[in-house]
């Protein structure tokens, strides 16, 4: 079992009092596995992220990785966030190669593997560019390719595709899917939008809000490549759109559902400096 | 700099300056004014050349800006490392932070009895001065610069493991480089105005002291001329050095529009 989510809870206490993002979540992910987690705004669905990431502690509970327990940051569990975040005073290249510099890789070995997933991602003559040149899809590739680089055991998508249109979107699931299948890397990917989530995902796994639990997980056994107009996957939409219904109405009107959104934002890890 | 400036923009400066000029040399040679109280502009041109010629001018430029350059030089290294400690570690800021919040309000000129009383008569000094100058100015620039850091950063640095002092070096002051660079420009003013003070109120070469040695002979011509290599100074290092590292590093870090 490549993630195996035990019990995981979490509680934020305030001011104002205490809110319960996420409640007992368990959850086993296969090495391989694509899974979507799926859920309306606020759910809790970005903080069972960051704590698979290291970047947040859960209340109760633990995540193991390849059987070890998580503690705080590593190059093994990788996230993406909506916003591409590379470092502008870096070029593409050099944003790549980051991860690989953190964790000791020699620099003849970073050039070779930097280039190879900048391959992949098809933005091989994009090397010598600054970020500030770069739309918004293709900095998200770059992010895609920086976070491959490091070769990790768990990818964390946390809605990248989010802030882009819906062409840019379409064309990077199927870019996706493709990088997917050629490196079988266990991905998690968190979403609310329902046809993402079905075009893309092995398992989908349904949360509700406050407090965020897991509602139902759905197995997607459609053929791949996948396509977000194909009748099986709208059909499949469907069906878990009416699960999420009434969750998508609670959220929308709850406070709480925002507060938690901008808590999430703000987790940058625990480790001490 | 031609391209940044239509033509059109080009052409009405110069005819505003040359109007300027020609108003003011009519203005003098009309005898309103003594020569030692209203210089014309050729007296002025003729007391640069001559400036320049004999060397004076030259030296004084010289002097002046070696003791900026060090001065600054200084006051950076110590203004980015000081930045960077009050911004992430809180004793630190309440502490230190506070004590550099009360000292910026000194004008920086003030610190010159201190400094003569502590280095005497000599380069010390006025060095001293330049960099009290620039020092607060880049401190405070370089901590805001780090408490600023999009957090954004940082989560996707912890994340492919950046940690310790290679957080700092590779992400955090990367990430403060444009506020620092604009703490440096105002830090360099500072600096700049506290030495041309320093320079008027002790005898000791550099511009400061050519300019009260025009008052002192009574050469208005040598007043106003020094006046004009001051600004011209001013405004190269601040458009031609400063304002396009600025531009591009905001642009760069996809500060601008």
């Amino acid at each position: 079992m490549k993630l195996e989510i035990r019990d995981v809870s979490k509680i934020f206490r305030s001011k104002t009092g205490t809110l319960t993002a996420l409640d007992s979540i368990n959850l086993d992910v296969r090495e391989g596995e694509f899974v979507c987690l799926l859920g309306p705004s606020g759910c809790g669905k970005s903080t069972l992220l960051n704590i698979i990431a290291g970047l947040d502690k859960p209340t109760r509970g633990e995540v193991r990785v390849d059987g070890k327990i998580v503690t705080r940051t590593g190059p093994d569990r990788v996230m993406i966030f909506q916003s591409a975040a590379l470092f502008p005073w870096l070029n593409v290249f050099d944003n790549v190669k980051f991860g690989l510099n953190m964790i000791g890789v020699p620099k003849p070995e970073r050039q070779i593997i930097a280039r190879k997933y900048l391959r992949m991602v098809h933005l091989a003559e994009f090397e010598q560019a600054s970020v500030h040149e770069l739309s918004g899809g293709m900095q998200q590739r770059v992010a895609l390719a920086r976070a491959l680089a490091t070769d990790p055991a768990v990818l964390l998508m946390d809605e990248p595709f989010g802030a882009l249109d819906a062409q840019t979107r379409d064309l990077l699931h199927d870019e996706l899917q493709t990088i997917w299948s050629a490196t079988r890397k266990t991905i998690l990917f968190v979403t609310h939008n329902v046809r993402e989530a079905v075009v893309l995902g092995d398992r989908v796994v349904v949360f509700s809000a406050r407090p965020g639990r897991i509602k139902q997980i759905f197995t997607i056994d459609l053929p791949r490549p996948r396509q977000i107009e194909s009748y099986a996957v709208v059909d499949c939409a469907r069906e878990i759109m009416a699960v999420l219904k009434d969750d998508v109405l609670a959220s929308a009107r709850d406070a709480d559902a925002r507060l938690l959104q901008t808590l999430e934002a703000q987790m940058v890890g625990d480790d001490v400096l | 700099m031609i391209t940044h400036i239509s033509q059109n923009t080009l052409t009405h400066k110069l005819i505003f300056f040359a109007t300027l000029i020609a108003i003011w040399q009519i203005a003098a040679s009309s005898g309103l004014w003594a020569e030692y109280i209203f210089p014309s502009p050729l007296s002025v041109a003729q007391t640069l050349a001559r400036g320049f010629q004999n060397g004076t001018f030259v030296v004084g430029i010289a002097t002046s800006l070696r003791r900026l350059l060090i001065g600054f030089g200084i006051s950076v290294v110590i203004g980015i490392v000081s930045g960077l400690a009050l911004g992430r570690v809180k004793l630190l800021d309440e502490t230190f932070g506070a004590l550099v919040l009360g000292l910026q309000t000194l004008p920086s000129i003030c610190w010159l009895p201190l400094a003569l009383l502590w280095f005497g008569l000599g380069e010390m000094a006025i060095l001293f001065v330049v960099v009290m100058g620039a020092l607060l100015a880049i401190t405070t620039a370089t901590e805001a610069g780090v408490k600023n850091t999009p957090p954004l950063y940082l989560r996707a640095a912890r994340n492919l493991g950046a940690r310790g002092w290679k957080l700092y070096a590779l992400v955090i002051f990367p990430a403060a480089l444009p506020e620092i660079i604009t703490g440096m420009k105002l830090g360099w003013s500072f600096a700049w105005r506290s030495l041309m003070a320093a320079e008027l109120l002790y005898v000791s070469l550099g511009l400061g002291h050519l300019l009260m040695m025009g008052r002192e002979l009574n050469d208005m011509s040598q007043v106003v001329a020094v006046m004009l290599v001051i600004i011209a100074i001013g405004l190269l290092v601040d458009r031609l050095i400063f304002a396009p590292i600025e531009t591009r590093v905001r642009a760069r870090w996809g500060l601008t529009g």
